[in-house]
């Protein structure tokens, strides 16, 4: 088990050097950069204010010597200065992920707390008018994109109530019910679409399950409904229900970039498209290696929760 | 306009009591939910009427300005430095020109063109021969520091602009290149000595990009303000949250007594439009300072009805056709002439004034401005006649004879839909009728830019916003892109079409140096017959039109030509909000 932790673990390093190198690629290929942006508002600046910026900023140094200088800074666990503000990206980070989180973790409840119930009984209850009731609201969530739901629920709140979310985030521990009043709004709008996802999945997994020789067994031996659902069918069809769970809770950090737009959350979708979109270099770099940890370090956590689902699963 | 209003506020009304019978009544929720889309697809569907909505009183004749209160206000972009020397964008003056104070500042009663002092004791003392301005300043400015104002902050910050150190950037030093030295004779006195007499260097000390800083400050540090706000403002600065929203509160020891009338405001961050919009209409923010679309000042004024004024008027900013002159057929003037003559501009202000922000025809100045051209002459200038038929048979003509007959070509554009998309889509529509084919290539900001600037385009949309009428402001992307010998000239970055034309170069000097208005005026218009009509280097399509819905209670703002001064909330205050 150790070794296999190990071997995970190192196997990370090649993949985030991946990425980075392509991130670092696809960056300098993209037409535009920061220094032209900046100054973009009045129309134009003469070009030897460009010029000047540019050297400040190290972009006329050759592309080998800005990532070799760029690598060895994140080794040294030193992400650089923002193009765009000159702050530490660390900084410029730091304010946005505890948001980020508390919108996934948000997103991620509604969704579990929808999905597994909703799944379930269109799968105990397959082919009756529940299971087409329950099927039909999945298709909603997944047909329906969240930035337009998001505006939507804007206009009826503003409409009706003549009330919007708050458009300044306060921390939870500060004031809970502004916090929620501003978070629980994206949080239903891409709760419902990430529901939709894992209700479809739990249902063909549950489905499948209850044809298992071992669920006739359990209710020949006179087990309840109940537990025979619950206990043997439920559990044994959460692996594939967990990876969507884990993999949509993954995106979530980085994947809000309209639902944010169009809810004002300071989040680090919406700073990943503002600094795409200024082509901030070394913020937009250090973001994806970041979302990419993630993305491979929740994928770890899910592997290492298989064995604990499912005992049949060994780790050598 | 008032009709309009009237009967669809009543339809609202209707939605309105539908949705609090929903309330009680949960069974009618579907209903209610395809009402409001309804009721939304309608909005977006009306004329707007902004066009015939006049300026809004800025409070009720003889009200006294009341003191207290936060005003919010939306800002639609990030400041991406806090040093307004080195800026050029609203995102950098929307929140930080309330902690600054300039030398001097448009008034903010008129907004246009009416220039006061600021930190300045009084208008300048010129010489006689107009190469020395004086300037008094106030003796009781101190910064939010405590330390007080003197000449020697006012001298540093001016060397800063116009003399900037090295590693320090000032992209707007090309303004003052008549400068040819500064001095401080005493601590409340400043000299500027130019090298040749222009009418343009008042207008220049009243940018309201050129906040005052400390020199004890630059002195320790040039780029202490490109992340420091310190200030002689009315407002003191308390945070900035990035993608958020920055704050300041009242300044007591403000210079002017009695004023700021706030006792803060908040600046919050919001680029998606619908969320703009609901913030007004939830009453989040109380106003945006840039300008909204027709929809969106319609979608309010059905919703706040007369909680809500509205202020227009015209903008200094444009939007030019930009033709790659280094490339065929464009370095041909019958080509770019005969697609000036096929835009019908009168026309096309008319129609898309009521779908985006462009409203008025006019020629390298703003139309109504103080060198507009008047609509008599400008109309005898090809692309600006009235008679269209003539026009387009003029353009069809100029084609066939440069051989390009069916001239096809991409027209780049960027990817901001206000007001850049409406108005390419009617250029390129203008265009059918004289046999040319344009395609529609939109790429974002910073690829459109690159191709604009690396010479990568056929033919593009750009655009120019100032904070004045000044020809010098207006004229400065017109001059040529190299000197005779080679040098970048002082079009370099800012001419997109990439032309050279020393005649041009020359015309645009002589204006800058007249003093004389009435001469000034028709040096300019002799320029705009030359670089529109019959070079058509650069043409402009429609100019802008500014439209700020706000809430009523919103006093003492009153909309400019541009979207840059009277930014320091000094002026403004907050009704009485029952």
């Amino acid at each position: 088990m150790q070794r296999y932790i190990a071997g995970r673990l190192l196997l990370m390093i090649p993949t985030l050097l991946g990425v980075a190198i392509l991130t670092f690629a696809i960056m300098r290929v993209v037409p535009g950069d920061v220094v032209v942006l900046r100054y973009s508002q009045s129309g134009a600046v003469p070009q030897e204010v460009i010029d000047a910026e540019r050297e400040e900023l190290g972009l006329d140094k050759p592309l080998p010597q800005q990532f070799a200088e760029w690598m060895a800074d994140i080794v040294r666990l030193d992400f650089g200065r923002s193009l765009w503000t000159d702050r530490p990206v660390i900084e410029e980070i730091k304010g946005r992920f505890g948001i980020s989180l508390e919108l996934a973790l948000l997103a991620t409840l509604l969704a579990t707390a929808l999905a597994l119930p909703l799944g379930v009984i269109a799968a105990v209850k397959q082919d009756t008018w529940v299971d087409y009731v329950i099927r039909v609201f999945s298709i909603g969530g997944l047909a329906m994109p969240s930035f337009w739901l998001g505006i939507l629920v804007i206009l009826g709140l503003v409409v009706a109530f003549r009330w919007a979310p708050p458009l300044i985030f306060v921390p939870i521990w500060e004031d809970p019910i502004e916090n929620l009043a501003q978070l629980i709004w994206p949080a239903i709008v891409v709760g419902y679409r990430y529901s939709a996802v894992a209700t479809r999945m739990t249902r063909s997994s549950v489905l499948e399950v209850l044809r298992e020789d071992y669920v006739r067994t359990a209710r020949a031996k006179g087990l309840s409904e109940t537990l025979v659902i619950v206990r043997h069918a439920l559990r044994n069809s959460l692996l594939p229900v967990v990876t969507v769970l884990s993999l949509e809770f993954a995106f979530l950090f980085g994947g809000l970039v309209v639902t944010e737009q169009v809810f004002n959350v300071n989040g680090l979708g919406k700073l990943l498209v503002d600094a795409v979109a200024q082509r901030d270099y070394t913020l937009v770099q250090a973001l994806v290696l970041i979302f990419a940890f993630i993305f491979v370090f929740v994928n770890f956590l899910v592997d290492l929760l298989y064995g604990f689902l499912d005992p049949r699963i060994k780790y050598t | 306009m008032s009709a309009l209003f009237l009967s669809t506020r009543d339809k609202w009304a209707g939605v309105t009591h539908m949705l609090r019978s929903a309330r009680r009544r949960p069974s009618i929720a579907l209903a209610l939910v395809l009402s409001i889309v309804l009721a939304a697809c309608q909005q977006g569907q009306q004329p707007v009427g902004a066009g015939s909505a006049t300026a809004a009183p800025t409070g009720v004749a003889g009200e006294q300005p009341r003191p207290g209160g936060t005003l919010t206000y939306i800002v639609s972009a990030e400041p991406p430095t806090f040093d307004g020397h080195q800026s050029t964008t609203f995102a950098t003056l929307m929140p930080a020109s309330p902690h600054y104070s300039i030398l001097y500042k448009l008034d903010p009663a008129d907004n246009v063109s009416k220039i006061i002092p600021d930190i300045a004791a009084g208008m300048p003392q010129i010489s006689a021969d107009k190469l020395t301005y004086t300037v008094k300043l106030r003796t009781d400015v101190k910064f939010h520091d405590g330390t007080k104002l003197t000449s020697e902050d006012v001298l540093a910050t001016y060397n800063k602009i116009i003399f900037p150190p090295a590693g320090v950037t000032s992209p707007r030093r090309g303004v003052y290149s008549a400068v040819e030295s500064m001095t401080a004779p005493d601590p409340s006195n400043i000299t500027f000595k130019l090298k040749y007499a222009t009418g343009s260097f008042l207008a220049g000390l009243a940018s309201p990009w050129n906040y005052i800083y400390s020199a004890a400050k630059l002195k320790a540090d040039p780029k202490f303000y490109e992340k420091n706000i310190m200030g002689t403002g009315p407002f003191t600065f308390v945070e900035y949250v990035k993608g958020s929203h920055w704050t300041g509160k009242k300044n007591p020891d403000y210079f002017e007594k009695g004023k700021p009338y706030l006792d803060g405001y908040r600046a919050v961050f919001i680029g998606d439009a619908a969320r703009q919009t609901a913030a007004i209409r939830s009453k989040q923010a109380m106003i945006e300072f840039r300008g909204f679309t027709p929809t969106q000042v319609s979608d309010l004024s059905r919703a706040l009805g007369q909680e809500l004024a509205i202020q227009e008027a015209s903008w200094v900013c444009v939007n030019y056709i930009s033709f790659n002159t280094t490339k065929k057929p464009f370095d041909d003037p019958r080509v770019r002439r005969a697609l000036t003559l096929g835009i019908d501009r009168w026309s096309g202000g008319e129609a898309l004034s009521k779908q985006t922000i462009v409203k008025g025809v006019g020629g390298l100045m703003r139309p109504g401005g103080p060198f507009a051209m008047p609509d008599a002459e400008l109309q005898k200038i090809p692309g600006f006649y009235k008679d269209s038929a003539k026009s387009i048979a003029d353009a069809k003509k100029l084609l066939a004879d440069a051989g390009v007959s069916d001239l096809t070509f991409k027209f780049l554009n960027r990817n901001v839909n206000t007001p850049y998309e409406p108005v390419a889509l009617f250029v390129i529509n203008e265009w059918k009728k004289i046999g040319v084919t344009a395609t529609h290539e939109v790429k974002e900001t910073a690829a459109y830019l690159a191709d604009l600037r690396n010479k990568n385009f056929d033919v593009g949309l750009d655009f120019n916003c100032d904070y004045f009428d000044e020809p010098d402001l207006q004229l400065a992307k017109f001059y040529s892109v190299a000197k005779p010998d080679g040098t970048a000239g002082l079009g370099a970055g800012l001419n997109l079409s990439h032309y050279n034309d020393p005649k041009l170069d020359g015309l645009i000097d002589a204006q800058g140096r007249e003093t004389d208005p009435t001469k000034r005026k028709q040096l300019v218009w002799e320029i705009e017959r030359y670089a529109m009509g019959e070079m058509a280097w650069q043409v402009p399509v429609i100019w802008w039109h500014r439209v700020i819905p706000h809430l009523a209670i919103v006093r003492g703002y009153r909309i400019g030509s541009n979207h840059y001064t009277s930014m320091d909330m000094a002026s403004i205050w907050l009704a009485d909000q029952k």
